[in-house]
Formats: C-alpha cells, structure tokens, sequence
C-alpha cells in the first residue's frame, strides 16, 4: 500500500463534494426524455452534464490525494450506501419539474457561494474546479431561480407546487451548514470556507429569491441529516442499484 | 383578394415544379401546393417527434452507463436527439402549423414517429447497437434529406447530420469495446445485433412498390433517394463493419451478388413492421405514455408561464403610468 501524505480528512472533505454532484447528477439523468418541455430536456441535460463532470474532476482529485490506486469508477460504482457521503437533499427523487426546480434552487445557491469561496482553497487543484464550478452554477441558479420566479407567480397550482415542494424539502437544508470535525479542519488549513459565513449568505439570497417568486420560506423545523456520516435515506439504495447494475454484475471488466 | 382559378393554379404548380427541377430550394414564404405543404408537414414532424421519443430507449441507460465517461457522453448524446427535435419542430413551424398541434396529432395518435423506438433496450450493449446501427441508418436517410427541396428542412439535416455522425461513432465504439471484451460481453454485442438488426432494417420503410407517399415525393425532391435504395445502401455499408467487430449478422439470405454489385438479403417481416406501426410494437404504449405524461406536467407549466408574463405585462403598464 502506498503512504498518503495528505490528511484523511482532506481527502474526505473532497469525496463529500464529488458525491455531493455525483448524486444530484445521477438525479437529473433521470429527467433526460421525460421533462415536460423539450426545451427542459436540453436544460436539464446540460445541468447534469455539469453535475457528472465536476463529480469525474472531484472523485478523480480524491483518488489522487488517498494515492492514486483507485479511480473515478471505483468511487461511484464500487462503493457501499454507507461510503456515500452526500446530503440527503441530492438523493430524493426528481418528483415532478416544480420539485426539480426548488431543490436546484437551494442546492444552486448553496453551490454557487461554496465554489465561490473554494476559488480560495489552499488546495490548487480545488481551486481550479472551484473556477470552472462557478460559472456552471451561476449559469444553474440563472435558470432555476428565473423558473422558480414563473412558477410561484405564476397560478395557483403551480404556486401550490412549488410552495409544497420548498415546504417538504427544507427540513433537509439544515444539513448543507452543520459543520463537523471534517469542515472544521478544511476551515483550519485553508481548504475549505466557514459554513456559518457561506449559511448567511445562502439565508440573505434565497430569503430574496423566495420573495420574489411570492413564496414563504418554511419555518425551520429540526433539521433531517445524516448523509455525511453515510446514513442515507430509503431513496438511495434504489438510486445506487441503478446506478451501479452492469458494473455489480459483471465486475472487473471494461466498458 | 380574389381566389386563382384553376388555370392560375395550375400555372403556378407548373412554375412551381420548374423550380424543383432546377434545384432551387423553396423557403417559407414561397408560393407551394398545398399536397407539397402538407407532406412536408407530415415527414417533418414525424422527423422532430421520432427524435423526442427517441430519447427514451437510450434515456434508459443514462443512469446506469457502466462508468461515469460513458455516462455523460450518452448523456451529451440524448441531449443532441432533444436539440434536433427543437430544429426540426422549429422547422416544422415556417410551413404555419405550431408545435402545440403537432404534439397533439402525435397524442392522438394521427402523426408518427420511427418504429424503432417502440423496441426496449435490454443490455448496455443496446446502447451501442442503437448509436452504430439506428443512427447509422438515420444518417443513410438524413444525408439524403440534406438535398431536399424545402430550405429549412435541408439546412437543419446539415447539422443534424453532423451530430448524427460523433454518434454512430460512440455507438460503435462501444460495441468495439464489448466485441473486444469478455465473453459475456461478447454474448450481449451479438444479442444486441440480433434483436437491432431487422427493425433497423424496417425503419427506411415499405418497399418503393407499397410506399403510399414515394412517388409524389421523389417528384417534389422532398425524397432524393427511394426507400429500397436507402435500404441497400445500409445494408452494404454494415456487412464489413459487423465482420471487423467479429459479429454476425442475423440474416441467412444476406450475400454478395457480384452481378447487382450488392449484398443480397432476406425479407423483412412486414407483419411485425405493420403491428409497430399501428401500435403494437413491445413499447408502443410505454413511449406514448410518456410522452403524455409529459404533456400533462407540460399544461400546468405553460399555464403558469402565460398567466406570469401576464402579470408582468400589467405591472410594467401600471409602473409606466404611475
């Protein structure tokens, strides 16, 4: 086996992050035919395009810094529910185009402030994807929040759909800023940002996001977690057992 | 204005097919028989929902590609199919129909879309049947159509086209690799050829002898090339791509015949082609079902886009008043 020079938790706090697109990636193929709008189809193709090439540069980043003996693959398609490491909010299914939208919406939000600040990272190489991420989610929240603005003042059902959407998922936002000893070291050394700084910002812009589509942001209720310790909820192991199919039945080989 | 007289429009058909024979191409705009209009209408949006409902067998094996680079180019890849349903939808507009008809000629069942895609996609290895041989054959017909005669149709298969192309490319691709790989995954090649091969074959439609619409087109230069002749050309183009990939094809009348310079090949079956048509295939009532799923989510949405800009539109008045 060969020595890793870098922190388990460097290596950790990267893996969070691949999983995090991974997944919600892995989520938005599914609308890939079935979206309501073709102009939808290519929109939402492009925001999974985005999604599946930052997790290959982010999963690719892991396996480097834990020594180079593993690759993209074996990450997304050999690894056990438990060693997922993604907020749960990324994992529940796509439900219909008003759900689709509020969960890119707080997940474009959260993403487009975190990148921002990894451009900093001490870590070059997280800097570079942080660079690239950026303008892929501000692209992102463009589109989302503008749909999230037609749809809540748009008629009553589609307010009622988004209003309930945004009310069933926002138990899971809690998640995105609990900070544990793993964002605690990447804050420590420089890799990572402050969650209470970037959960500020998040509240001040999806607080105006939310007024503009004439929606009420959902009174917070105990937070729903688990994720990142690698306690999913029932969603995902349908999720993984798509995923991961040709290569559990015929491992070891090339594609 | 006053309506023309039978001599007028005769003149003006005559005047028209003169053009055709000329090879100029007809925009929108342009004086057409209306039969001219209205064929086009049907190939077109008949083109633009087959490349809409063509995203759902290959949508399929999106999410379980077999690793994370096959993922995003089939995910690049169905995306393309989307944006030539989009161009030709668009395509379809400048003769005067609107996509909202075509979407509900298509849900009544009155328009189609390529009978290819009511086949399900069993294996990864679909996924590389389908780019190699339904987009294989896709191209024989759309390089054809790059000449039509209707502007805007002949332009969009320009770009079609080009696309089209990286695709048989993935799609071979892939069946190389799996030709290459383990037996099983030799096995899944083969099986894929087996099932792909006939309703490939299918798809460039009746014999020139029973085609309803052939000769009408083929006068107006909408159809450049008949069926059969597209058809022949598919087949002698596949025979050396399935023997480098080891493959056979499942076909035991398919011989060369050094007096017609061709590969010889058996019958399709028309009784099978004709049930897929008329709705029968394996798939048919899963693609449509889908596609009025969609159509279902697509009301409430659009309803909420037009009672928005309405609202806009009352806003910005009010605020330029006031």
């Amino acid at each position: 086996m060969r020595e890793t020079t870098y922190d388990p938790a460097h290596i950790e706090y990267v893996l969070r992050l691949g999983d995090n697109a991974l997944i919600l990636g892995q989520r938005l193929c599914e609308w890939s035919g079935h979206s309501a709008l073709v102009e939808e189809d290519v929109a939402m193709a492009n925001i999974a395009l985005d999604y599946i090439g930052r997790a290959r540069d982010l999963l690719t980043l892991a396996c480097e810094l834990d020594g180079g003996n593993q690759s993209e693959d074996d990450l997304a398609f050999k690894r056990d529910e438990e060693e997922f490491k993604n907020f749960l909010l990324c994992e529940l299914p796509i439900g219909d185009f008003a759900w689709t939208i509020v969960r890119q919406v707080l997940l474009d939000t959260y993403h487009f402030h975190l990148y921002d600040q990894l451009q900093r990272s001490s870590d070059q190489k997280l800097a570079t994807i942080a660079a690239k991420s950026i303008k892929e989610s501000t692209s992102h929240l463009r589109h989302c929040s503008h749909w999230l603005t037609r749809l809540g003042d748009g008629t009553d059902e589609s307010h009622r759909r988004v209003q309930d959407a945004l009310n069933e998922q926002w138990r899971f936002t809690g998640e995105l800023f609990a900070a544990d000893a793993i964002d605690e070291f990447a804050l420590a050394v420089g890799i990572g940002p402050d969650l209470s700084d970037l959960r500020e910002r998040w509240h001040a812009q999806i607080a105006s996001i939310l007024h503009h589509a004439t929606l009420t942001q959902p009174i917070d209720a105990p937070p729903v977690a688990g994720g990142r310790q690698g306690l999913h909820t029932e969603h995902m192991a349908g999720l993984l057992a798509c995923m991961q199919s040709v290569q559990r039945a015929y491992p070891g080989l090339e594609w | 204005m006053a309506t023309p007289s039978n001599v007028a429009i005769a003149e003006l058909e005559e005047a028209f097919q003169q053009r055709i024979d000329r090879e100029e191409k007809i925009e929108p705009k342009d004086w057409m028989p209306d039969a001219y209009r209205q064929n086009l209408i049907r190939q077109m949006s008949q083109h633009a929902h087959s490349e809409v409902v063509g995203q759902l067998p290959e949508g399929e094996w999106i999410t379980r590609a077999p690793t994370l680079r096959r993922k995003a180019i089939l995910l690049a890849k169905v995306q393309d199919e989307a944006g030539h349903g989009l161009y030709l939808y668009s395509a379809t507009e400048t003769l005067g129909v609107s996509r909202e008809e075509l979407t509900e000629q298509l849900l009544a069942g009155s328009a189609k879309y390529a009978s290819i895609f009511n086949y399900p996609t069993l294996t990864w290895a679909d996924v590389g049947a389908i780019g190699w041989l339904v987009d294989g054959a896709a191209i024989v017909n759309q390089i054809s159509l790059c000449r039509t005669s209707y502007g805007p149709y002949a332009r969009a298969m320009v770009r079609i086209c080009k696309e089209e192309s990286f695709h048989v490319r993935q799609g071979y691709e892939i069946m190389t690799v799996l030709a290459r790989g383990s037996a099983e995954q030799r096995a899944m090649a083969q099986d894929a050829l087996d099932r792909w091969w006939w309703p490939t074959l299918m798809m460039f439609g009746p014999h020139d002898t029973d085609s309803a619409h052939s000769g009408r087109s083929m006068r107006w230069k909408i159809k450049r090339q008949s069926n059969d002749e597209l058809r022949q050309k598919f087949v002698d183009q596949s025979v050396a791509q399935a023997e480098f990939l080891g493959l056979a094809i499942p076909d035991k009348a398919l011989k060369w015949n050094d007096t017609r310079n061709h590969f010889d090949f058996g019958e399709i079956d028309w009784d099978e082609f004709r049930a897929v048509l008329d709705g029968e295939g394996p798939c048919n009532h899963e693609r449509m079902e889908a596609r009025r799923k969609a159509d279902e989510e697509a009301r409430w949405i659009r309803g909420a886009t037009l009672a928005y800009a309405e609202k806009e539109r009352v806003r910005s008045s009010t605020g330029t008043e006031s």
